[in-house]
């Protein structure tokens, strides 16, 4: 493979010590007069924590706001299903938090491959969404005297995680939610939701708008604006069973990165070491079982190898509880790439539990014990009750067998210290940005980057930009609209047409086995390769043979899935292509070839310290790797060392 | 498993609908329903035909996209149980089961087993919220708030906003869910400045929406996949007449 290394990209990190950049940043920034602001129309796809923050907060400032979504209602976003907590530095608890510990350890978690000064800022910011969340009326878990309650969460040894029970995301994104739909009344803000934008439109290099299909009339639908905020998720779906809603999917970024937006990191997947086991044939999703479990559950293997008894039956001293032996200083809570990797060795060494040996046990009994089953009721009752209805076994009896599952993708759009993408006025926000995580995300730090992102980032920096692109009165009738059009339809047309014999869903499935046996949790150059040369022949047998039933008349989801996955078996091959090119391990990202001799990741800060930028170039032709160079002034790279 | 399937299958928002019957067969018990009828609609494709729609999007019971009726009932027959979190091992081997969309007259059909239940953000856009713009809050802990007073708030926050509750209404009422942030937001400190016009106007709008009044029935309650109490329909009723009584 010939990715040939052509720019080093300017992160437009602001001067200044570390602590003040971002206040710096503000304080020199340009801006829309109040009176001005009606005046620019901002797009904003995606109605998550990250989009619908943005939105609400991008109307308050008197913007003209157009917000789409694919759920029937914002609320629906996938947002809603995370369950652990949201991190902040507020040290409430006394235990010796701080913004710089937060960012440290964040920036550790990451495997040094996030931009300190972006985690800096997430982690000053922390604060304040927690007061916004709270205003908002976020019902939080507090103590018997009122005020907030915290739990623990993996890579960190403070309790700094603001939690509502299993539901934290739900009641963030109903809080944002909340603020949105006040702005809708205001009129500031106009929904569009079952829209998915298929394609960006680019005028004279810079964003200018958005192609979309109407999901319940088929028709394709093109928006003008000032500028296009891209807050619309995460691509871990194009592993097919993620802990992800069934319809997250790459679509709005692939498209983007398509016409020109550069994508950073993309073999950057988080494989989350809690999930349900996967059980058979139909299976439609990986239920994730919150990480905060880990707080007070204990995992374990059989010592011996295809111990088929039942878990109660094995004496204590016949237990493997491999991660206190392996890391005592955080035991069971180290971070999640470690946790997820030590679950698969044991199992790849024979020591897995449940029907198919790909599973270990979390188990509760110790914490019944010490601390009475209400106390662990009340602090994972519905995450309890939802593993035993899934698999009709109770956990309060029973210890859990859970096993990793694709769950976050910590690469996305490249984007610079404004959020602002490769291509001018075009900004990616949340999951779908690269920025914040390194290599690894920690728990409870994807809703702090959203909300950071939307309510607090996106606002300032995108009057930078606009103070000096003044509205021109842009409309749809443009040719640039037309054509953008006539490519999506094109596209549509051509999905029905072929008429072959195998479903989309099949594809999809066909492509995440492919991506989970070889660009999954473990990684080597021979697999890589075998990858891409199986996704390609997957795409092109897909373009032939694929099967999409109805029209584009109306409601269709076949047809809807078929656009996404054609993109991931795109997106699938890019992520090999730069899983194969990064030739060192570093959090979630494990080459086999690069480990420590006790089988920890082995980073090559030397050749790898570095954002990977991708560049489209063509269909049929390589995209060019392009560089940002990451430099650590305050958290200097160690190997991460949670024994 | 093997199961019988009576299916509503409607073309759009103005066509007429029926029932069809289809069999779905090697049904595992663990599956759950959305992904019994991902199997009926991979079966469909493959057999030239067109797939039955229906929404789902989490699957795992919190976003509240899925619904359907299952036997006459909403959400079928578990209780705090949604329809994407409702597994095959309930339905015995061989059974016949009906699936309809939730019906009312304020959730028109778009498709078969989709409907528009865009009514209940109208209904939160209304008052559903707190004003109070991003950047000027106090610190989180400035306002300390009771226990089991965030806990009862918490309760009532948990709707998903389904709308199983009014499918399940004979008078298709959306109280409980109207109730239901209506308490959240009265309980808490911080929603109590504009608690009157809030309960003034989100009634109103629900009223404009073409939802049916509430008689007490409790179908709702006994519907609501996230156990949402109907004592949230009588704190409802107390802060309007608080409101009446106020002028406001
Ligand atoms: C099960 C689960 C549990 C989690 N728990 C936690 C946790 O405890 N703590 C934590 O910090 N993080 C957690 N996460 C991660 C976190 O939830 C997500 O990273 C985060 O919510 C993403 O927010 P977002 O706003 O970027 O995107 P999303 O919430 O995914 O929103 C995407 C939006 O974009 C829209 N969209 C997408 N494509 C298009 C298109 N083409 N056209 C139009 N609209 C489009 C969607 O409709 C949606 O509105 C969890 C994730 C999962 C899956
Ligand atoms: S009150 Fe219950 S049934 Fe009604 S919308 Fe909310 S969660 Fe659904
Ligand atoms: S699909 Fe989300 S609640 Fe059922």
């Amino acid at each position: 493979m010939s990715a040939i290394t052509q720019t080093v990209l300017d992160a437009k990190i602001p001067p200044g010590p570390l602590a003040e950049k971002w206040d710096n940043h503000k304080a020199s920034v340009k801006l829309v007069s109040p009176a001005n602001k009606r005046k620019y129309t901002i797009i904003v796809v995606g109605t998550g924590l990250a989009g619908a923050s943005a939105a609400a907060t991008l109307g308050e400032l008197g913007y003209n706001v157009l917000n789409f979504c694919i759920q029937d209602t914002p609320r629906r976003a996938h947002s809603v299903a995370a369950q652990g907590g949201i991190n902040a530095a507020k040290n409430y608890q006394n235990d010796g938090d701080s913004v710089y510990r937060l960012f440290y350890d964040t920036i550790k978690g990451g495997d040094y491959r996030a931009r300190e000064a972006n985690v800096y800022r997430l982690a000053q910011l922390s604060n304040n969404i927690i007061d916004q969340a709270v205003a908002q009326g976020v019902p939080f878990a507090r103590e018997y005297g009122g005020v907030l309650a915290n739990r623990s969460f993996g890579g960190a040894q403070v309790s700094r995680t603001f939690y509502a029970r299993g539901q934290t995301g739900q009641q963030l994104l109903l809080g944002a939610y909340s603020a949105l739909m006040r702005q809708v009344d205001a009129g500031r803000v106009k929904l569009f939701p079952r829209r998915e934008m298929l394609d960006v439109v680019i005028i004279d290099g810079r964003a200018r708008g958005i192609i979309c299909r109407n999901l319940v009339t088929g028709e394709l639908e093109a928006y003008a604006g000032d500028a296009v905020c891209l807050a619309t998720g995460g691509y871990s779906t194009v592993f097919f069973l993620s802990t992800n809603a069934v319809n997250s999917n790459a679509t709005a970024i692939w498209r983007a990165y398509k016409k020109g937006a550069m994508f950073g990191n993309p073999c950057f997947t988080q494989i989350h070491p809690t999930c349900l086991p996967e059980a058979g044939a139909g299976q439609s999703k990986l239920t994730l079982m919150s990480e905060s479990l880990r707080n007070d559950g204990r995992v374990w293997v059989p010592k011996k190898k295809g111990d088929t008894r039942p878990p109660e039956q094995i004496p204590e001293d016949e237990r493997d509880y491999y991660l206190e032996r392996r890391y005592p200083a955080f035991g069971n809570l180290v971070p999640r790439d470690i946790a997820s990797r030590a679950a698969k060795a044991v199992c790849d060494e024979g020591y897995g539990v449940g029907a198919t040996g790909r599973a270990v046990y979390l188990d509760f009994s110790e914490a019944i014990q010490r601390l009475g089953v209400d106390v662990i009721r009340e602090r994972y009752g519905n995450l309890f009750a939802m593993y035993h209805e899934i698999t009709g076994e109770d956990p309060y009896k029973v210890p859990m067998r859970i096993y990793p599952a694709p769950h976050y993708t910590m690469g996305g759009l490249w984007v610079d210290y404004n959020l602002m993408t490769t291509i001018p006025g075009l900004y990616a926000l949340g999951e779908a940005n690269f920025s914040d995580h390194g290599a690894n995300r920690l728990g409870a730090s994807a809703l702090m980057q959203g909300l950071a992102d939307g309510y607090f980032v996106i606002p300032v920096t995108i009057g930078d930009f606009l103070a000096t692109h003044r509205p021109d009165g842009l409309k749809t009738d443009h040719p640039a609209f037309k054509e953008a059009m006539r490519g999506v339809e094109d596209q549509v047309k051509r999905l029905l047409s072929i008429n072959g014999k195998k479903t989309v869903r099949e594809y999809w499935w066909e492509l995440g086995r492919i991506m989970w046996d070889y660009v999954g949790m473990s990684r080597n150059e021979q697999g890589l390769k075998k990858a891409i040369s199986d996704i390609r022949a997957l795409r092109e047998q897909y373009w032939k043979d694929v099967k999409v039933p109805g029209s584009a008349a109306d409601l269709n989801k076949s047809l809807e899935l078929a656009g996404r996955v054609a993109d991931f078996l795109e997106l699938g091959e890019l992520m090999a292509m730069d899983a194969l090119d990064r030739a060192e391990s570093c959090g979630g990202h494990f080459r086999e070839e690069y480990q420590t001799p006790d089988g920890e990741a082995l980073r090559r800060d030397d050749e790898f310290c570095h954002v990977s930028v991708w560049e489209y170039k063509g269909e049929g032709n390589e995209p060019v790797r392009h560089k940002e160079p990451l430099v650590f002034e305050y958290a200097k790279p160690s190997q991460r060392s949670y024994k | 498993m093997k199961y019988h399937l009576r299916i509503w299958r409607q073309a759009g928002p103005d066509k007429p609908g029926r029932f069809e019957d289809y069999t779905v067969d090697n049904i595992a018990p663990d599956m759950s329903f959305l992904e019994m009828l991902d199997v009926l609609n991979e079966q469909l494709t493959k057999e030239g035909k067109e797939p039955v729609a229906f929404d789902s999007d989490c699957r795992e019971g919190i976003c509240g996209m899925c619904g359907l009726v299952i036997d006459g009932m909403a959400h079928g027959p578990r209780r705090l149980t949604t329809t994407c979190e409702l597994r095959m091992r309930h339905f015995p081997d061989g059974a016949t089961i009906t699936v309809e969309p939730f019906r009312a007259d304020a959730f028109p059909i778009i498709k078969d087993l989709c409907v528009d239940r865009s009514a209940l953000d109208r209904i939160i856009q209304a008052g559903g919220y707190i004003s109070v713009n991003t950047g000027s809050a106090p610190d989180a802990n400035a306002i300390p708030v009771p226990k089991p007073i965030a806990e009862e708030a918490m309760d009532a926050a948990a709707c998903i906003g389904c709308g199983a509750c009014v499918a399940a209404c004979p008078n298709a009422s959306a109280a409980l869910f109207t109730g239901a942030k209506i308490s959240q937001l009265a309980l808490l400190p911080q929603g109590h400045p504009e608690r009157e016009r809030r309960v003034n106007r989100m009634v109103a709008q629900m009223d404009l929406e073409g939802f049916g009044s509430c008689s007490n029935h409790g179908e709702c309650e006994a519907a609501c996949p996230k156990g949402i109490s109907i004592m949230n329909i009588a704190r409802m009723r107390r802060e309007f007449i608080r409101a009446g009584v106020r002028g406001a």
